[in-house]
């Protein structure tokens, strides 16, 4: 019983020095955080004490211990149910503030729904509740599995759980406020990293203790990749948030680095969110899900010990690239220029490793529209790692830098590559983690390929034109010597693409919800009749041998 | 790709059965780029240029900055002007890395959905400003700017400045300590032109004094906002700078 | 030692290093002695279909 009083305790306390916080508080952001927190741990203090298994507590225990003999799914399916939730919450965000630049009444004329602070929110929810819990929840997933051994320390596993969840929580709220630490895809302020940096550390306890109580003498190699997101990611969030906060019970701060050096860590850190939390921590997802849904191996072990070591090498020197022609010093843009470029190799190389690993099983794209959406994850993969390198010459930066161009290959790569695989992944989940023979329909997940693939052609395309257009306007001189274009006229122009790419993006979101509905159904414990995907041709009375047919 | 040991008997299953040297040797190997490129701007001294004119922002235009960075303009306005034929006529001449050394984060930005901001103090009048961010579309027709009127009806609350310099000294800007003690003061003095400016001027060279938003009645958010982007780029003259330069890049740029 | 200096070495004996590091690295994984233990590794995570 002592225990539960200390823990029912504890939480009460913690609730009252919210509270207390939130009442002295000098700003009305951090008041409103401070309340969140308060009712995050009354909730707790409130599951603690219903919750509670008074039975083993009588008998002298606290909690009695789980079975061994089967693997820790709670966290998992919370997650996954958490990615769906937040997927569509991001891309709504999304394709509103996308009509917002084709409208600007849009923006409502409210501050907490400009464009400048619902864009922060987009990028956030996309990337860190989207991706961030489809990466916790696959990776506490593939752990356990490939190590044969339940997750370690089930009760940190529920707090890295609950603890993202109210990361994500402070963080977007933070965003409709106008908190911001105004870095780009670091934007929560000092308390909300200082919280993330606390959930991370607890995240690679309860991976790393996993693996250490592992049942196989080997680690997978999807494990490194998991691995090395973890570690890395712990390494850019501590040094890019590193700031001075104005007062301890505001919610301000002042980043320590500034101008020339903030920028490089920044960038270093922005294009490190996307080589380890978009590229190896998904790349750790394909090279589990792949090989199992296809039943067959991956490719080469053997290229995928090169392509983890050089992966992970050189990702972290292609920051200076997001920062060409800038006032970075020469040599620290050649270097990350030379980078960039050789990354396209590795990159490569994980791609021809996740679809060679069909070799022999190509027949399942047609017949398994969860494999052609792997296929097509990887092949986009494949596209914006080449688009990437790319616009990293400097040659074609300048003309590339500061245009849509930028939002269209972050979106090829995002919606593309990190939203397909992962939406095969949840697809590959749910039947297995609710003990359902199948999922509700898979001829749904066929109409959610083709939304989701013709919704990101759009979006590319239009942002293609949509950059270069900028780009060659913005320096197109007449023959009086006089720039042409008013930077206004630019962007009138831009209106019909801004049309198109909403149009992609409500595609891909249309796409979206069609897989809610199937996993929703899926969830019910319903299973839709529904012709298969394929037909086996056969015609019985055609086949026969041919009787000899005597003469007249 | 560099920290595998290539010894002879070494073999990778070592490191696919140990997750300790496992995530030593990952970490090892993140940590060798970011070393490289980023511990040598620290102390390479021509990385930042010296340059006459560049002093800590007033706690009027900080209060803009931070009501900029608030908004988060920064998600489609860049300041960070490239050395091209076409930006330099557009903007004004190429940004410079000391232009933004006191910059706590730096604004530079990614894109620009907007035009660049660097050296956009002193090319519109407040009264535009003011009309401009009211209403983008009654001043610019083509504009997709959000419209933020309501930075011109709310009074500017920023708590203590003094802790908001505190934090700025702490971190390297060479606030001092009639700057700090002077804060919440310097405000009031620098928007309201019948406040008296006391040595405001003497302590921030060419500080613009006078009222912005055209309400000299109260300091509002905009008159901080405008009082910031009515300074952006007009501290450096940048044409004294430029003999510090290569003569090259002088040259690319005009 | 001179920023000269230092580009003529990383321009000639340091690139030469350098690919030479490189080529012996991707080659490693690939010795003979490597491929049933690998083998072995990538249908590892096949050992545990009945749980799916």
């Amino acid at each position: 019983m002592d225990g539960l009083v200390t823990r029912a305790g504890g939480w009460l306390g913690l609730t009252l020095l919210a509270l207390v916080a939130a009442a002295l508080a000098v700003d009305a952001p951090f008041a409103v955080h401070m309340v969140i927190v308060a009712l995050a741990c009354f909730a707790m203090l409130w599951a603690t004490v219903t919750r509670a298994d008074y039975g083993a507590i009588a008998r002298g225990i606290f909690k009695i211990p789980a079975d061994q003999g089967v693997y820790d799914d709670d966290p998992i399916r919370w997650g996954v149910v958490a990615t769906l939730f937040w997927g569509i919450a991001g891309m709504a965000a999304g394709l509103f503030i996308a009509l917002q630049l084709a409208f600007p009444a849009l923006n409502l004329n409210l501050e907490y729904t400009t464009f400048g602070r619902l864009r922060p929110l987009h990028t956030s929810a996309v990337i860190f509740a989207f991706g961030g819990n489809a990466l916790i929840a696959t990776s506490f997933y593939v752990v356990q599995r490939t190590c044969r051994a339940r997750l370690a320390f089930p009760a940190l596993a529920r707090f890295v759980f609950w603890g993202y969840q109210l990361f994500i929580v402070l963080a977007a709220t933070g965003y409709l406020m106008g908190v911001t630490a105004a870095k780009e895809y670091a934007e929560p302020e000092w308390y909300v990293d200082l919280w993330l940096t606390i959930v991370w550390v607890a995240y690679l306890a309860v991976f790393v203790g996993t693996i250490v109580k592992r049942r196989e003498p080997h680690i997978y190699v999807a494990n490194w990749f998991y691995l090395s997101f973890i570690v890395t990611i712990a390494m850019l969030h501590i040094v890019n948030n590193l700031s001075m906060p104005a007062s301890l019970l505001g919610s301000k701060s002042y980043a320590a680095f500034a101008g020339v050096q903030d920028a490089l860590t920044q960038w270093w850190y922005g294009h490190n969110a996307v080589g380890f939390f978009l590229t190896a921590g998904f790349l750790a997802m394909m090279y589990y899900f792949v090989p199992k849904q296809a039943e067959r191996p991956v490719y080469s072990y053997r290229l995928s010990i090169i392509h983890f070591w050089s992966l992970i090498f050189l990702y972290i020197w292609a920051g200076p690239h997001h920062l060409h022609y800038t006032a970075l010093p020469d040599w620290a843009q050649t270097l990350g220029m030379v980078f960039s470029v050789i990354l396209w190799m590795p990159s490569w190389g994980g791609m021809i490793n996740g679809l060679m690993t069909l070799n022999g099983a190509w027949d399942k794209i047609r017949t398994d529209p969860i494999i052609r959406m792997m296929v097509m994850a990887l092949a986009f993969y494949g596209m914006s790692t080449f688009e990437g390198p790319m616009m990293s010459i400097k040659w074609v930066n300048s003309m590339s830098h500061y245009t849509d161009w930028t939002i269209g290959h972050v979106h090829s790569g995002a919606l593309g590559w990190n939203g397909m695989i992962t939406f095969a992944c949840v697809y590959y989940l749910v039947p297995r983690l609710w003990g359902r023979p199948r999922l509700y329909s898979l001829r749904m997940v066929n109409w959610h390929f083709w939304l989701a693939t013709v919704g990101i052609v759009f979006y590319a395309a239009s942002m293609w034109v949509a950059g270069i257009m900028q780009g060659l306007m913005w320096r197109e001189y007449g023959a009086d010597g006089y720039l042409v274009y008013s930077f206004a006229e630019s962007v009138a122009a831009m209106h019909p693409m801004y049309l198109i790419r909403a149009a992609g993006g409500a595609m891909y979101l249309a796409g979206f919800l069609i897989m809610i509905a199937n996993v929703w159904a899926t969830l019910g414990g319903k299973v839709r009749a529904e012709k298969p995907m394929t037909e086996t041709p056969y015609n019985a009375a055609a086949d026969r041998p041919l009787v000899p047919v005597p003469a007249e | 790709m560099a920290t595998k040991p290539a010894e002879k008997g070494f073999s990778h299953k070592k490191v696919e059965r140990n997750v300790t040297l496992l995530g030593a040797l990952a970490l090892l190997t993140v940590t060798i780029g970011g070393i490289v490129e980023i511990a040598p701007l620290f102390w390479i001294d021509n990385t930042v240029e010296k340059v006459e004119g560049m002093r800590p922002y007033t706690p009027l235009e900080l209060a803009g900055r931070n009501i900029y960075m608030r908004e988060g303009c920064y998600t489609c306005h860049s300041q960070m002007i490239r050395p091209f034929r076409d930006e330099v006529e557009r903007y004004g001449h190429y940004s410079l890395a000391a232009e933004s050394m006191y910059d706590h984060p730096f604004q530079w930005g990614s894109k620009r959905t907007g035009p660049d901001l660097a050296r956009v103090g002193g090319r519109y009048s407040d009264e535009w400003h003011k009309a401009h961010l009211i209403d983008p579309r009654s001043v610019v027709p083509e504009s997709i700017m959000p419209p933020y009127a309501f930075l011109a009806e709310r009074d500017l609350d920023t708590g203590d400045m003094a802790n908001h310099l505190t934090a700025l000294y702490r971190v390297g800007v060479p606030y001092t300590k009639a700057d700090i003690e002077k804060a919440n003061d310097d405000i009031r003095a620098q928007a309201d032109p019948d406040a008296g400016a006391g040595d405001l001027q003497n302590r921030y060279p060419k500080a613009q004094v006078r009222d912005f938003d055209g309400d000299p009645s109260r300091v509002t958010e905009m008159d901080a906002l405008v009082a910031y982007l009515q300074m952006l780029g007009t501290l450096v003259d940048v044409e004294k700078a430029a003999p510090q330069e290569r003569p090259g890049e002088t040259e690319a740029a005009r | 030692m001179s920023y000269d200096a230092l580009r003529h070495f990383a321009d000639s004996w340091g690139l030469l290093a350098m690919a030479l590091l490189f080529l012996t690295l991707i080659a490693w994984p690939f010795r003979p002695s490597a491929r049933a233990r690998n083998e072995e590794a990538a249908n590892m995570i096949f050992k545990d279909d009945e749980h799916g």
